[in-house]
């Protein structure tokens, strides 16, 4: 059964569907790694955000990767408001612990049951042109429904690491999570600075939400199916590094990939996680953690 | 200024009164209870994975509901359904159906939909000696041998190998015949009871079982797995899957270019219109199991009319659009409860159990009888072959044309292109 060919095919399709799971797992590393905020509703967010490109897509006929953009400052604003309510409610308060999980859980089931009684259960998909096409590089089959979202997700990662790296506010995030006193005593509002994180977070999910879409139907409830995996990424990774988060991704896609293929899907979970396990046993930090 | 003394003729009146009320209400108690409506409970999965169809079965009960209701109802009484959400979870059944009979006293129950909700209600249901008809169960009663279970779905007396036996069959009859198959199955009850046929039938027919792998449910992706199943290089590819896996193997089969000679078998999904318009001309070729499909060998007596009611009420409720899967059987199943019951001229749980046993019931679904295990006598798993479809417009999947009947040969529409790369264009 083994070939050169099914290793690398195997490979890269463990490579294109790690890159959906950092796209996925990016908000979970901005909220939990930086603002230590574990937003528990981002799965759930991301399928608010797959339900928007599907209203873009049946509705107005829009791609639904650029659905994903156009959604990204409604769902930016959505984060402002879910983190106010959250520090106003919890942090401020210091009841985030376990209160501040419950309000996420709870966020949760309301976005689930809104979409449950606006469109029903009924398994929802997005039309393009590109969705079942496949390009064929030498030996390797890359099919656009997952290469796109790849390289969405590259972008995104990016886009974000820059952003963080170089501007002004991302260095502010950064050190909102590092000591917040020291932020104050510069003249910066570590709770602003943590809103437009969480904010920017929750803009996360609409692309990945459309990249979601892109791969598969979804389903009001269907994000509970990637809760623990984007915590573990972002475990793995190494609370709150964007870099990490890709690897850590990468690294899953791959591993998943591999015990698929060459061993059985049901010991790909297992496998993962059980890596997750030892790297943590060797570097409790995570990949990339400080 | 109050009167002391012996009472007037008003004061005499009122225990003569009361008494009166008493002997009134006592006697008016029987005819009361006789208003009071049958109640039928069950849990269904109205949240969760397998909601879309549990909220389209709950349209059809619904409709049953309205039907005998207009007729007056049950023994002269009218029927109330009294239901909760299973969320999909087995673990929410038990207490569900505890609280159906002792709490809400309902008269009888049925089951909500699938296998995994329906085996946790069996030992409730045994314990009290009810009949029980289950909506689309895989094997369920084949540990419990419960002579009272019944299920309404078109497996046949041996369910476990009836439902892929038409797969086999056909892909046996064929020019090159196949020598080795892949089975994929999901790792959830339903599919492994699928992949577990689908074993027993291939060695039947001497086929090499070349792949046979479970996956998990939060699977993302089927390249690897299709992969896989290309290097193993089948004949026949059978795959047990459940709505979003379903479309998930489809698609990465579809992306690879996997030929094997035949595919499909137990894929959950393409039954369904927004599956089938997602996946498009990416069913062409694909073989797979069916319950219902509108075709000229399967004009049922009241299906197009339940059909058209139902699909007036599924563009409101986000369900299934054409509802050719499971609403057809969810009615007929409270038909055949309402049937035994005026029939036994009672609620009489024996009665009504060993009348059902022992008769031939019509329905939407068609002609129904069952076996001594509670399936149905004779298997109806139609294999269906998707041809031609050009398009992701429900108007392929709407009519007859597109979905060829290939098994059984008594329901047969069309002739099977072989092999599945040459059905693909």
């Amino acid at each position: 059964m083994f070939s050169f060919d099914l290793l690398l095919d195997v490979v890269v399709a463990g490579i294109l569907i790690g890159g959906f799971y950092a796209a996925v797992s990016l908000g979970i590393t901005v909220a939990f790694g930086l603002l230590d905020v574990v937003n528990i509703a981002h799965p759930a967010f991301v399928i608010l955000g797959a339900y928007g490109a599907y209203v873009a897509n049946s509705r107005f006929g829009l791609d639904p990767i650029l659905a994903g953009l156009l959604g990204m400052p409604v769902f930016f604003l959505l984060g402002m408001l879910v983190y106010r309510v959250y520090y106003t409610s919890f942090e401020k308060r210091g009841e985030e612990s376990l209160r501040g999980l419950v309000f996420f859980f709870g966020i949760t089931f309301i976005i689930e049951v809104s979409l449950l009684l606006q469109y029903g259960v009924d398994y929802r998909s997005v039309e393009a042109a590109y969705v079942g096409e496949t390009i064929a590089l030498g030996p390797v089959d890359l099919p656009f429904r997952l290469a796109i979202p790849f390289a969405v997700a590259i972008a995104l990662t990016v886009a974000l690491h820059l952003f963080l790296s170089r501007t002004f506010y991302g260095r502010a995030v950064k050190a909102v999570s590092q000591d917040q006193l020291a932020l104050r005593l510069m003249g910066a509002s570590p709770v602003r600075i943590k809103a437009l994180a969480f904010a920017i977070a929750i803009a996360t999910a609409s692309i990945a939400g459309a990249l979601l879409i892109m791969i598969g139907p979804v389903e009001p409830s269907v994000g509970r199916e990637y809760i623990g995996r984007v915590f573990a990424i972002a475990v793995l990774g190494g609370m709150g590094s964007i870099g990490g988060t890709l690897v850590a991704a990468l690294i899953l896609g791959v591993l998943e990939s591999l015990t698929s293929t060459f061993y059985g899907p049901s010991w790909a979970l297992a496998v993962s996680f059980g890596i997750l396990l030892l790297v943590l046993a060797v570097r409790p930090a995570g990949l990339f953690g400080r | 200024m109050m009167r002391h003394g012996k009472p007037g003729i008003r004061g005499r009146l009122v225990p003569v009164a009361l008494i009166v009320a008493l002997a009134l209400s006592g006697a008016a108690a029987p005819a009361a209870l006789a208003a009071d409506p049958i109640k039928i409970g069950f849990g269904m999965a109205l949240t969760g994975a397998l909601a879309g169809n549990g909220k389209a079965a709950l349209i059809a009960m619904q409709m049953w509901q309205e039907d005998v209701n207009k007729k007056g109802g049950l023994l002269g009484r009218k029927v109330e359904l009294i239901y909760y959400d299973d969320q999909t979870k087995p673990a929410t059944v038990p207490g569900i159906y505890t609280k159906l009979l002792d709490v809400d006293k309902v008269d009888l129950v049925v089951s909500g939909y699938g296998t995994n909700v329906i085996a946790p209600a069996m030992p409730i249901v045994i314990e009290r000696k009810l009949v029980f008809i289950s909506l689309f169960g895989m094997a369920v009663n084949e540990k419990f041998n419960y002579p009272y279970y019944f299920g309404i779905m078109p497996t046949g007396p041996e369910p476990l190998t009836d439902w892929s036996k038409g797969f086999f069959e056909v892909a046996m009859k064929q020019n090159p015949k196949p020598k080795t198959v892949a089975i994929a199955a999901a790792d959830s009850e339903f599919a492994q009871n699928a992949a577990a046929g689908a074993r027993q039938n291939a060695k039947k027919h001497g086929l090499r079982v070349v792949y046979d792998k479970a996956y998990p449910p939060p699977t993302a992706d089927f390249t690897p797995i299709t992969r896989a199943i290309q290097a193993a290089n089948p004949d026949l590819v059978y795959v047990a899957a459940y709505p979003p896996d379903a479309a998930g193997m489809v698609r990465a089969a579809h992306e690879i270019g996997l030929k094997p000679k035949m595919f499909g078998g137990g894929l959950v999904g393409p039954q369904y219109a927004s599956l089938e318009k997602a996946l498009g001309p990416m069913l062409n070729g694909i073989v797979n199991y069916h319950f219902f499909v509108p075709a000229p060998t399967l004009k049922f007596a009241g299906i197009d009319a339940f059909l058209k009611t139902y699909q007036e009420r599924a563009k409101t409720a986000g369900v299934d659009e054409l509802g050719y899967y499971l609403p057809p059987y969810a009615y007929a199943y409270l038909q055949i409860l309402g049937q035994a019951v005026e029939a036994t001229k009672g609620l009489d749980q024996k009665k009504i159990g060993e009348y059902i046993r022992g008769h031939e019931f019509d329905t939407v679904a068609g002609k129904v009888k069952f076996a001594p295990n509670g399936e149905w006598a004779k298997t109806r798993v139609l294999m269906v072959q998707y041809q031609n479809i050009e398009g992701n417009d429900v108007k392929f999947f709407e009519g007859p044309g597109h979905r060829v009947i290939v098994y059984p040969e008594e329901w047969k529409t069309g002739e099977l292109v072989y092999p599945y790369e040459k059905a693909k264009r």
